[in-house]
């Protein structure tokens, strides 16, 4: 296991050797990850400058569900976002090459790809976080505090599975790219607001169906010690661990099917 | 002990044509249609087909590449995808275009990172590589990037990196293609090297005819995704009835009637005759001696059954009936 970490660790520096000649870019890149985190939320003030409460909510208290979402959704998007890529590797038959290796195939494109400079969102994200749960009335108990750790890192995880699990539709359908940015971004957006804002149906199908509401939703309703304005129970709030286990297993096992259904180009 | 195995190897894909505005049809259309192949320890085996015969595919399921739809397979005596990062250190594989080089890096380090990945010990990987440099004749451009590689300077580096860990088996597809005239013997020649050492199994796909006359002491034909030929160059040849061909300048413009058991004329222009004979029935010397008395003879040339001719005769012939009834291995 420790043989298979230093591999990695020796196939990403080498990728990252060769790219040393953008290293100017590589800066800048990481800012403007940065600052179209920090756009996304100019987004939200400009509609708090119109509306004084969203579903009930007011802006302290969305914030820290858009807090929840971002990070969630940045730290996902660095550890596996490259995963975009796989359609790449499908269409020219370029996965051959990786199936050779004796390594996962799944880790390989996840460090080959790795795109550091995807850390800006990430870190602009945390920020919001903190300063928004400083901002909202929350009473700190040390199973807040628990919450509010875990809470990003399982909505992290939970989006990681839906890249993953759309990055695979491409084994079946070569032009998926779009199908998974909606998705992916799609899900980001929606889980940044309350979703009782949300009409029943998209609600059904994001907000359950997809899992989407236990990134960020019913977490800041645990956190912020609110009643779900839709009814339904309180300790929805900490289930998302093992909501985002599901979507992970669901996620693997597309892996699987995906793996097998490859099927290369001509020769 | 085979190295390889495939029973009853089976691969389909599902094609979606347009019928109609709208609709789309489903057509299930298999590339590899029950190939029976057994590969010996040591063995370097050519598999030959025209293109879109299946090779390539086949080649994918023997690797661990590609999933089987259905038969036996077994590669080192492990299934290739369910156990695809074991069979992956048991085998060196060199796709034509898809390198194992890591491209905007110098060619070394493709090497070093070759010996972590595959997790050869150092002093193994030293002595191997040493070995390789020498043969390949590496060692002018080691520090070349290899995006600025030639095509035959990066075909050398792929070797080296498919067989940096020792592999049991080697896999080639199309080790010689785009290459010039001098890369390519260099290959060759390796290859030949490799295959007299006797240690390491190889199979190679090719269109080389010249690859297939100098390398492949058995040869696996496929077409249409089964296997049509197993067995030597000669047997190949026997076959098929390749026939030698006798050229004859005489003297003066002749008149050729005669009939000869295993002789056929293949053309006749005035004074220049050429003949086509069965090798089994009669020889050249024969037929020369009775041509000597239908007149004086300027010129004589005899060739012998060229590879291409008999491939081209293969892909041509309908092989359908040549598979339902493959002859036993030579």
């Amino acid at each position: 296991m420790a043989g298979t970490v230093g591999i990695y660790r020796r196939v990403l520096a080498a990728q990252m050797r060769s790219q040393v000649t953008y290293r100017a870019s590589f800066l800048m890149s990481v800012t403007i990850s940065g600052v179209f985190a920090a756009l996304d939320l100019v987004v939200v003030l400009v509609l708090f400058g119109v509306a004084r409460s969203m579903g009930g909510f007011g802006t302290a208290e969305v914030l820290v569900m858009f807090g929840l979402s971002s990070t969630a959704f940045a730290a996902a998007d660095l550890a596996v976002g490259n995963l975009e890529r796989l359609q790449f590797y499908v269409r020219s038959g370029l996965l051959d090459g990786v199936l050779l290796r004796p390594l996962s195939a799944f880790g390989q494109l996840v460090v080959v790809d790795f795109t550091p400079r995807r850390a800006g969102r990430v870190i602009v994200a945390v920020v919001i976080l903190v300063v928004a749960l400083a901002r909202a009335d929350i009473t700190w108990t040390p199973a807040t505090a628990v919450l509010a750790v875990v809470a990003p890192l399982a909505g992290a995880v939970m989006f990681s599975a839906v890249m993953v699990a759309t990055a695979t539709v491409a084994f079946w359908w070569i032009d998926s790219g779009e199908l998974a940015f909606s998705l992916t971004n799609g899900g980001r957006d929606f889980t940044s607001y309350p979703i009782n804002i949300y009409g029943a149906a998209m609600r059904r199908l994001f907000a359950y169906g997809l899992g989407f509401a236990f990134v960020a939703y019913y977490p800041a309703l645990a956190l912020l010690d609110r009643a779900d304005p839709l009814g339904l129970p309180g300790w929805f709030g900490w289930v998302s661990p093992a909501v985002a286990a599901v979507a992970v297993a669901g996620a693997a096992l597309s892996w699987r099917l995906g793996i097998r259904h490859y099927r290369s180009t001509g020769s | 002990m085979n190295v390889i195995e495939a029973r009853g190897l089976r691969k389909e894909f599902t094609v979606t044509k347009p019928a109609g505005r709208l609709r789309r049809s489903r057509e299930t259309v298999p590339a590899v249609d029950g190939v029976d192949v057994a590969v010996e320890e040591g063995e370097l085996l050519g598999y030959l087909g025209p293109n879109g015969a299946g090779k390539s595919t086949t080649m994918k399921m023997f690797t661990g590449v590609l999933t089987p739809t259905a038969g036996y397979l077994q590669v080192c005596g492990l299934e290739p995808v369910p156990q695809r990062t074991r069979l992956a250190r048991r085998i060196g594989v060199v796709f034509g275009q898809r390198t194992q080089l890591w491209w905007d890096l110098p060619l070394r380090e493709s090497f070093e990172l070759a010996r972590h990945i595959w997790r050869v010990p150092a002093a193994e990987h030293a002595a191997r590589l040493r070995l390789l440099r020498d043969r390949l004749d590496l060692d002018g451009f080691l520090d070349t990037p290899v995006r600025q590689l030639s095509l035959g300077q990066r075909m050398r580096g792929d070797l080296t990196v498919a067989l940096l860990h020792a592999p049991r088996v080697l896999f080639l597809d199309e080790p010689t293609i785009g290459l010039d005239v001098v890369s390519k013997q260099a290959v060759r020649a390796f290859l030949t090297e490799l295959r007299d050492a006797g240690d390491t199994t190889v199979v190679l796909t090719t269109h080389d005819l010249a690859d297939i006359e100098r390398l492949c002491r058995r040869l696996v034909v496929i077409d249409h995704g089964r296997v049509v030929h197993d067995g030597t160059l000669a047997d190949l040849h026997a076959r098929y009835g390749s026939r030698r061909r006798v050229e004859v300048d005489f003297e003066v413009p002749v008149a050729v009637s005669f009939d000869m058991a295993g002789v056929s004329v293949e053309s006749h222009a005035g004074d220049r005759v050429v003949f086509s004979i069965d090798g089994t029935v009669t020889t050249a010397g024969a037929l020369v001696a009775r041509l000597s008395e239908s007149g004086p003879i300027r010129d004589l040339r005899v060739t012998e059954p060229t590879i291409e001719d008999v491939v081209a005769q293969l892909y041509a012939s309908p092989s359908a009936e040549a598979a339902r009834a493959p002859e036993p291995r030579g």
